[in-house]
């Protein structure tokens, strides 16, 4: 205890810890905390007046594995995800290069992509209602006067989910734009000017060059985007609230239905639970393949 | 333009609203030669060789690289190779990679590539690092693998804007013996741009001499350091500069004369042309430098052997030989004839005759 090294040691762990717990403090109130209640609720039975809950173990998650509508709406937030992460990546990425590139008027370019970002979700939503509506939407009327028939894109289950991931991509597409073009600033020009004298086309330089340094940001943004797939459903509201028949329902609007429309706390943190480990192991796994693949 | 030209520029401009980069700039570089861009910070050197490279287009005049006008061709047409003052490897990609860069995006074949790539790692000393990427270097190392890179590509012309600048004393030297051996060897037309005239001196069979966007002259070193054709010529070849002295200190009134320290021969004082204090030594070992103060002069320094008694605020006389005194017109600058052992000639071999024509204010 009198040695001087290990009381620097042990000085230096204060320290450590003291400079940490800010964070950690905030970390454990506002993410650890409501986790582990989550975990805690879901393996109770709901309590009502006359029967007040109780444990029952895993025997929400089986309900909810029960519960068609639980695997309708798991696959078609599966669908939407498979759709909306790469879609919106590959805008993004297109559009940031397009925008990088010395042009005139590239400022007014750049704030066009971006104002999507800058509009709430609702207010995003309530744009696109008037693109779909049936009758005098724009979609609608472009459709109806190219000859064709004219298609109730919210109304039915066969283009519900897609209508939604449309108005996704239109929303992400410019706020990864933003990262990617950050990115591309950040790449020193005279890299592009060698790989010019070295012979390489400006698509070969792209390939070759550019890509692999935006590689950490693209990793940035997938995450980003996987997260987002889950978390992003304020449209949902506005456009179809999970209608028609379950047809756009996703993950968290099914969550919230639980919750608030039914009443369900139980079930509503066994599914909660289930897409907190989902999105856990899937940013794990990015991360893993990340620090193989990646030059930062 | 002959032949033996392997790039020759002819009234290239390039300047940004008016102001900065080059001007009026005609150029030959013959093949196989060493070509020093030489000239004060912002003086277009790097502008100069973007032009030639192609990453850059003039306003006016044409650019010719092996007799074919390239003036509106991208620089990946041009069919040579570059070595930036970054280096501009490509962080992501290893040594090797950045050396086979060119070769692949050019669909070489491999057996071809590997042979060159071989060939280029011993030249220059790289073996056992082909798969380090470039973070993992030293300043040295990186600069060889830039160098690598242009040798591989099998061009004829090498353009180097400052590649030395990054790396300490020592090591500069003999890179830069490196380089002049590499381009002898493979009969490289290389255009080097530095602003350090020692470097410009040593290594170059030709040097360009830049001010202001312009081209003060173009000649040997040995032009260049014997018969200047402007005053700042005069001044800007040579370490410790030529000193400049008022024709009126010497009895030439109307021309400002140029003295090389060491044709400055030491007096007693009273004796010899001028007589100055002392305000500096400078002791380098094999001599010592006296900087001398003169109200009519500039940059009068003394080079003597060994080391000397003499201290600072000793006043010292001073004799400028008449056959080593070189004379400039004092409102203009320009050399004016029978200055110097060889007469007032302007331009070595090699270099357009119309390069040394621009006259400059005396500074
Ligand atoms: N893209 C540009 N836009 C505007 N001005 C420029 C541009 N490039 C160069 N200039 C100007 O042209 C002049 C010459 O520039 P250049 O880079 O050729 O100088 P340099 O001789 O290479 O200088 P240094 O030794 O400091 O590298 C400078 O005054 C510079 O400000
Ligand atoms: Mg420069």
């Amino acid at each position: 205890m009198s040695d001087p090294a290990e009381m620097m040691r042990r000085r230096r762990a204060v320290h450590g810890w003291l400079l940490l717990s800010p964070a950690l403090i905030l970390l454990a109130t506002f993410a650890f905390a409501p986790s582990a209640m989550t975990v805690w609720t879901s393996l109770f039975s709901r309590g009502t007046r006359r029967r007040p809950s109780e444990f029952v173990g895993l025997e929400t998650y089986q309900r909810l594995f029960d519960d068609p509508a639980f695997w309708t709406v798991a696959w078609n937030n599966l669908l939407y995800a498979a759709v909306t992460i790469p879609v919106s990546m590959a805008l993004a990425l297109t559009m940031a290069l397009w925008a990088n590139a010395r042009m005139p008027a590239r400022g007014f370019l750049r704030t066009a992509y971006f104002t999507p970002t800058m509009l709430p979700m609702i207010a995003a939503a309530n744009l696109w209602l008037f693109f779909y509506t049936p009758g005098f939407g724009v979609l609608d009327q472009l459709v109806t006067g190219l000859g064709f028939a004219s298609v109730n894109w919210l109304g039915q289950p066969e283009t519900a989910l897609w209508a939604i991931c449309a108005v996704t991509i239109w929303k992400e597409a410019g706020f990864f734009m933003i990262f990617y073009l950050a990115a591309l600033q950040t790449i020193p020009p005279d890299l592009e000017e060698a790989a010019s004298i070295e012979g390489a086309s400006r698509l070969a330089y792209t390939r070759r060059v550019v890509l692999p340094l935006l590689a950490p940001t693209t990793l940035f943004i997938a995450v980003n985007a996987t997260i987002n797939s889950v978390k992003l459903i304020d449209h949902l509201f506005i456009l179809t609230k999970g209608g028609p028949s379950d047809a756009s329902k996703l993950m968290l609007y099914y969550i919230w239905e639980n919750a608030f429309a039914f009443f369900d706390a139980p079930a509503a943190a066994a599914a909660t639970v289930l897409v907190l480990a989902a999105l856990g192991g899937l940013a794990a796994f990015q991360f893993r393949v990340a620090d193989r693949r990646i030059h930062y | 333009m002959s032949v033996a030209d392997y790039v020759s520029l002819s009234g290239v401009t390039r300047r940004w609203d008016g102001r900065g980069g080059v001007e009026d700039v005609s150029l030959r570089v013959p093949a196989g030669t060493f070509t020093s861009i030489l000239g004060p910070s912002g003086c277009g050197k790097s502008t100069l060789l973007r032009l030639i490279s192609g990453l850059e287009r003039p306003q006016a005049g044409t650019v010719r690289i092996a007799g074919r006008d390239v003036t509106h061709e991208p620089a990946s047409a041009r069919g040579l190779a570059m070595v930036f003052q970054s280096y501009a490897l490509f962080p992501h990609l290893s040594v090797r990679e950045n050396i086979l860069f060119g070769l692949r995006v050019r669909r070489s074949a491999a057996a071809e590539r590997e042979a060159r790539y071989a060939e280029a790692v011993a030249m220059l000393g790289l073996e056992g690092l082909g798969g380090r990427r470039p973070a993992a270097l030293s300043g040295g190392q990186r600069q060889r693998v830039a160098l690598a890179r242009a040798v591989v590509s099998g061009h004829r012309l090498c353009l180097m804007d400052e590649p030395l600048s990054n790396l300490d004393a020592k090591l500069r030297q003999s890179v830069r013996r490196d380089i002049r051996a590499l381009q002898r060897r493979l009969g490289l037309t290389v255009i080097y741009v530095t602003h350090d005239q020692t470097e410009a001196m040593s290594l170059s069979d030709q040097v360009v001499l830049m001010r202001a966007g312009r081209v003060e002259q173009a000649g040997s070193p040995v032009a260049l350091y014997e018969r200047p054709a402007t005053a700042f010529a005069a001044e800007f070849v040579g370490d410790p500069p030529m000193a400049m002295i008022d024709g009126a200190a010497l009895g030439e009134p109307g021309v400002t004369v140029g003295v090389r320290p060491e044709h400055l021969a030491a007096a007693p004082a009273g004796a010899g042309d001028l007589a100055g204090r002392i305000v500096g030594v400078e002791y380098l070992g094999s001599r010592t430098l006296l900087a001398i103060g003169h109200p009519a002069a500039r940059g009068l320094v003394v080079s003597l052997p060994g080391r000397v008694a003499h201290a600072p605020g000793e006043t010292l006389g001073l004799v400028a030989p008449p056959e080593h005194r070189l004379r400039f017109d004092a409102r203009s600058g320009r050399a004016l004839g029978g200055a110097g052992p060889d007469g007032g000639g302007r331009t070595g071999p090699g270099s357009a005759p119309d390069l040394a024509r621009r006259p400059g204010p005396s500074p």
